[in-house]
Formats: C-alpha cells, sequence, structure tokens
C-alpha cells in the first residue's frame, strides 16, 4: 500500500513535469535564440547561446522602430485602462446598488457585449464619421468601449458584496454623490479595480485587430503589429525575430508575475459562486 | 433615502455612449448594410434583398467552408480544452512539489498575445528545422514529421492544437478554483465508505463542478466563433481555403472592399451570439439579485 502510494506520488510529479516542459519548451525556444547569432539561431533548437548576442536586441530596437511603438503600445494601455476603470467603476456601482427596471435592463443590455461579436466594417462607418478613424483617440476609445461589458460584470457583482449602510451613514453626514463614490466607495473597491486594470492593461497591449482595422500609418502602430511587420520582412533572422518577440511580451510577463493574483481572482470571478 | 439623488443615472452615460456607439451601433447598421451592395466602389447605395446572405449560403463560393470551419474549430476546441483542463486542474490540485510554478507555467501562455503565440509556432512546426519535426526525427518518429502548416489536410488541425495550447490554462485556472471550492467533508465521507479515487472524481468532483464546466464551455464557445487572432497569425486562413474561419474571411472581404458581404457575414456571427449571450446572461446572473 505503501509502496503504491510512492509510486503515485512519483508519478504525478513526473506527469506534472512533462506538462510544464510542453508549455515551457517553446517559450525557452524563443527566450534562447534571442541571445544567438543568426547563424546558431537558424538551426532553431533548444540548445543553450554559446555567447550572449546582446546586440540582437539593439538591432531590432533601432530596425524594428521599438521605441516609437512601444510608447504607442504604452499610450494606448495606459490611457484604456484610466478610462475604462474609471468609467466601468461609476456605471456598474450606479448599476448595482440602484436596481430599478431602466437600472437592471442597462446592466444586462452591456453585459451581453461579452458575447457580442464586433461587426467591424459598419464600424470602420462608424469611425469615420466620428472622425476617429486612424486617430490615437480613436484607438483608446474603441479598447475602452469593447472591453466595457466584462469589466462591468466583474465590479458590478464585487459592488453589491460591500453593505450599503456605509453609504448611508456618509449621506447623513452630507457626502455628495460624487464625495460618496469617489471618497467612500471607491477606496474599498481596490481589490477589484486592480484586477480590472490589469486585466484591462493586458488585453490592450496584446491586441491588434483594431489597429489591423482603424490604423494606416504605421507611426501610431502598437508593438504587437510592429513585431508582426518585423517578422514579414526579417523572417530569415529568427534571432532578430525571437529578440522582438520577447521584448514585446517583456511587459505583459511582468504584469503576469505582479499581477497573478488578480488576474486569477478576475478569470475565476462569475465562473465559480462559492 | 431617494435613491436616484444618491446614485444618479448619469454615472452610467460615460460607458454607456461608448458601448453603444462603438459596439451596440455598427451592430445594429451592420444588419442594415447586409441588405445592400455597399462596396468600396458604390457612389451609391442600393437595397439588394437577401442576395448577400443567398451569396454566403450558396455553394458556389466558400463562404459555407468558413462558417463549418469555425463551427468545427468552436467545437473541437471547446472539448478538448475543457477535458484537458479538467485533467491538469485535477492533477495540480493534488499533491504535487512545486505546485504553483506548475499552474503559473500552465497559465503563462494565456497572457502572451495570440499574434505572439502564432509566431512561435511558426517556428516550431517549421517543416524543415523546426523543433517538433526535429524531435519526432530525433525519437525516430520520422513518419510522423509533416508540414504542420502547408499541408492542407493537417493544416487546420494543427491551428486547433496551437489554440489548445495557449488556451487550456485558462480552463484549468477556471475549474481549479471550482475543485478547491468543493468541500473536503465529502471526500473525507467518501473515502471512510471505501471510495477509490476514480469513484470520488465519477461520484462527487465531476457533478459539482458542472455548473462550473458550463461556464467553461460558454466562455470557449463564444472564444471560439470569433477566434481570428490564431489563425490569422498561423495560416492567415490558407493554404486555399482550409483554415479560413468567418472572422479572418470578414478581414479578407473588408481588404477586397466588398463590404456589404463581409458585413452579412458579422451578422450572421451576431444572430447566432445572441443566443449564445441569451443562455450565458442567464446563467451569469443567477444568484445575483437580477432577473432576466
Amino acid at each position: 500500500m505503501k509502496r503504491r502510494k510512492l509510486f503515485s506520488t512519483i508519478g504525478i510529479n513526473i506527469l506534472a513535469w512533462a506538462l510544464s516542459i510542453v508549455l515551457l519548451a517553446p517559450l525557452l525556444l524563443i527566450l534562447f535564440n534571442s541571445f544567438k547569432t543568426g547563424k546558431a539561431a537558424a538551426e532553431m533548437n533548444l540548445a543553450l547561446p554559446a555567447s550572449l548576442e546582446w546586440s540582437n536586441f539593439a538591432v531590432v530596437i533601432e530596425k524594428g522602430k521599438l521605441g516609437t511603438t512601444f510608447l504607442n503600445s504604452m499610450l494606448y494601455s495606459v490611457c484604456s485602462v484610466l478610462l475604462c476603470t474609471l468609467l466601468c467603476t461609476m456605471a456598474s456601482y450606479v448599476l448595482s446598488r440602484n436596481r430599478r427596471r431602466l437600472h437592471n435592463f442597462l446592466y444586462l443590455f452591456l453585459v451581453l457585449g461579452i458575447a457580442m461579436p464586433i461587426n467591424f466594417i459598419p464600424l470602420m462607418k462608424v469611425m469615420q464619421i466620428t472622425n476617429l478613424m486612424n486617430t490615437r483617440i480613436g484607438i483608446i476609445l474603441l479598447y475602452t468601449a469593447t472591453q466595457t461589458p466584462f469589466n462591468v460584470f466583474l465590479i458590478h457583482s464585487f459592488v453589491s458584496k460591500i453593505s450599503p449602510e456605509i453609504d448611508e451613514a456618509a449621506v447623513i453626514d452630507g457626502a455628495s454623490p460624487f464625495g460618496l463614490f469617489f471618497r467612500i466607495v471607491m477606496p474599498l473597491m481596490k481589490p477589484v479595480l486592480v484586477t480590472v486594470m490589469v486585466l484591462t492593461f493586458l488585453n490592450t497591449w496584446n491586441e491588434f485587430v483594431m489597429p489591423l482595422y482603424f490604423l494606416g500609418s504605421t507611426n501610431k502602430w502598437p508593438m504587437t503589429l510592429a513585431v508582426y511587420n518585423f517578422f514579414g520582412m526579417y523572417f530569415k533572422d529568427w534571432n532578430l525575430v525571437c529578440a522582438d518577440i520577447v521584448l514585446t511580451s517583456l511587459p505583459v510577463i511582468v504584469v503576469y508575475l505582479l499581477g497573478q493574483k488578480y488576474i486569477v481572482s478576475g478569470m475565476t470571478a462569475g465562473a465559480v459562486k462559492g | 433615502m431617494n435613491k436616484n439623488r444618491i446614485y444618479p443615472t448619469y454615472f452610467v452615460f460615460g460607458a454607456l455612449l461608448l458601448y453603444v456607439v462603438l459596439f451596440v451601433l455598427p451592430s445594429v447598421v451592420g444588419l442594415g448594410y447586409s441588405f445592400t451592395d455597399w462596396s468600396v466602389y458604390s457612389q451609391e447605395i442600393h437595397f439588394i434583398g437577401l442576395k448577400n446572405f443567398a451569396t454566403v449560403f450558396s455553394a458556389d463560393y466558400n463562404y459555407l467552408r468558413m462558417l463549418e470551419n469555425t463551427f468545427v474549430f468552436t467545437l473541437v476546441t471547446t472539448l478538448a480544452k475543457n477535458v484537458i483542463g479538467l485533467a491538469l486542474a485535477v492533477l495540480l490540485t493534488r499533491k504535487v512539489k512545486l505546485l504553483n510554478f506548475h499552474r503559473a507555467v500552465m497559465y503563462l501562455p494565456c497572457v502572451l498575445s495570440a499574434l505572439i503565440v502564432g509566431m512561435i509556432f511558426k517556428s516550431v512546426l517549421n517543416p524543415k528545422i523546426g523543433m517538433l519535426n526535429t524531435f519526432l526525427r530525433g525519437v525516430g518518429l520520422d513518419f510522423l514529421a509533416s508540414n504542420w502548416l502547408t499541408d492542407s489536410k493537417i493544416a487546420f488541425r494543427s491551428v486547433m492544437a496551437v489554440d489548445i495550447w495557449k488556451g487550456m490554462g485558462y480552463i484549468m485556472t477556471i475549474l481549479i478554483a471550482g475543485i478547491m471550492s468543493i468541500p473536503q467533508t465529502y471526500y473525507e465521507a467518501a473515502s471512510i465508505d471505501g471510495g477509490n479515487t476514480w469513484q470520488c472524481f465519477r461520484h462527487i468532483t465531476l457533478p459539482l463542478l458542472a455548473p462550473t464546466l458550463t461556464v467553461t464551455t460558454v466562455l470557449n464557445v463564444i472564444y471560439g466563433l470569433k477566434v481570428f487572432d490564431t489563425v490569422y497569425s498561423l495560416t492567415n486562413g490558407g493554404p486555399g481555403f482550409a483554415t479560413e474561419v468567418l472572422y479572418t474571411g470578414v478581414y479578407k472581404e473588408f481588404g477586397l472592399g466588398r463590404y456589404a458581404v463581409g458585413t452579412t457575414l458579422s451578422t450572421i456571427m451576431t444572430l447566432v451570439m445572441l443566443i449564445v449571450g441569451y443562455f450565458m446572461i442567464k446563467h451569469m446572473v443567477k444568484g445575483d439579485g437580477q432577473e432576466i
């Protein structure tokens, strides 16, 4: 009996490692290749780099125009995070607290967007009419709009767990609607706000379909689109392509490692009713 | 207290305005455009009735193939991600050393851009020097080495496999949370009654995980029907139309300037999604004090 248990313990550990390797191997391949010389990277194997070619990174930053595209990605991500978090928090807070018929309808109307697909071609028409086509502000507003449904869903269920008695006390003390929201309720929502911010940042950073449709000028492209374009031009120089991939993914991996707890809580919210 | 005064409705307007103008309006306008001959060349737009829908559902074009691929993709990836995700979740809720490391690794592909994942796998699946074929030849399985992304018979399977590789950690993470919320006492009672591992899984874990599996299924279906990124970066619909899905089709119609047909494809998906969305909402708002 004891022996069988030992075997099964060893068995599941080996299995876990085997699976982790299946997931890690392609990522390590990219990481190793980004440090290799062009010739060594062309073999595309998992051998450790013989020497660390830091110059690969300098080359892609210059040739891939990573400076500009990094700033674009940062601008889009940070602005979308701030705007989306503010607007969604205000909306979900009121929709959660004030549940008249209209509010219930608006909540369901907003949340339905989680399933709805975007109709890109008429959206182009709307963007043209509103003068948002090929503008940075247009892309930021699009990211805000498309991420509103899920964020409203997340925040709404969190707000309903904060006791409304706090609000009553604040109102009796003379707080205005804005004062109540910004000074009393919003600080209590910190955990869900961090989750929303982390998820919105990751989604915006990784997204490339909106710029593909709606940003014609390359100087407004985010990093993801630029790395794909770079891949098209330098597909024989795997060391450079890998270096570009590493630099583009670095911000999301850093955010993932720092915010893992918040990402997981956001991803599982609603799916598991505790 | 006057709720309307303390919780003013205008707090909703900012989010609502952007959502309506940039999300809902295009879908509604799109429904209208799908009955017209709108294209990049048209000076004025004419009403042409159901002609676009007839084109999409006609056997003379490749649109039915796109729809079929989209549904196959959704079905296969949903099933595979749920089954593999469940197996991973069961494995990683047991006494495994470095549990958090393994969980973090499994989830890692989910935070990478689908575009990046596509490029990574273009390298891994390269027929001559790619890691997969090199590995297969190395262990003597030469006959399995293939042109993963350029052979029209297997390209679509490769695309689905990459998507499963990327998405299974997400499903696993949700299911781990589901398994952790099952009270330990059930398992203790079962072990007193002499239940083995399989019986515990079959009669405790699985039934109590059913609501969570419903959610992961709905999430996967929503994702699968809308898939674009992974297919675009791996094969862009090729070779031929072998891996073409609805949204790569829409993008091509957009590029060709055939706006009305592209819009019609999106409209069809919107109608399918309304049905999926109804079930999603019904499930999500359950127990949230909302009525539908």
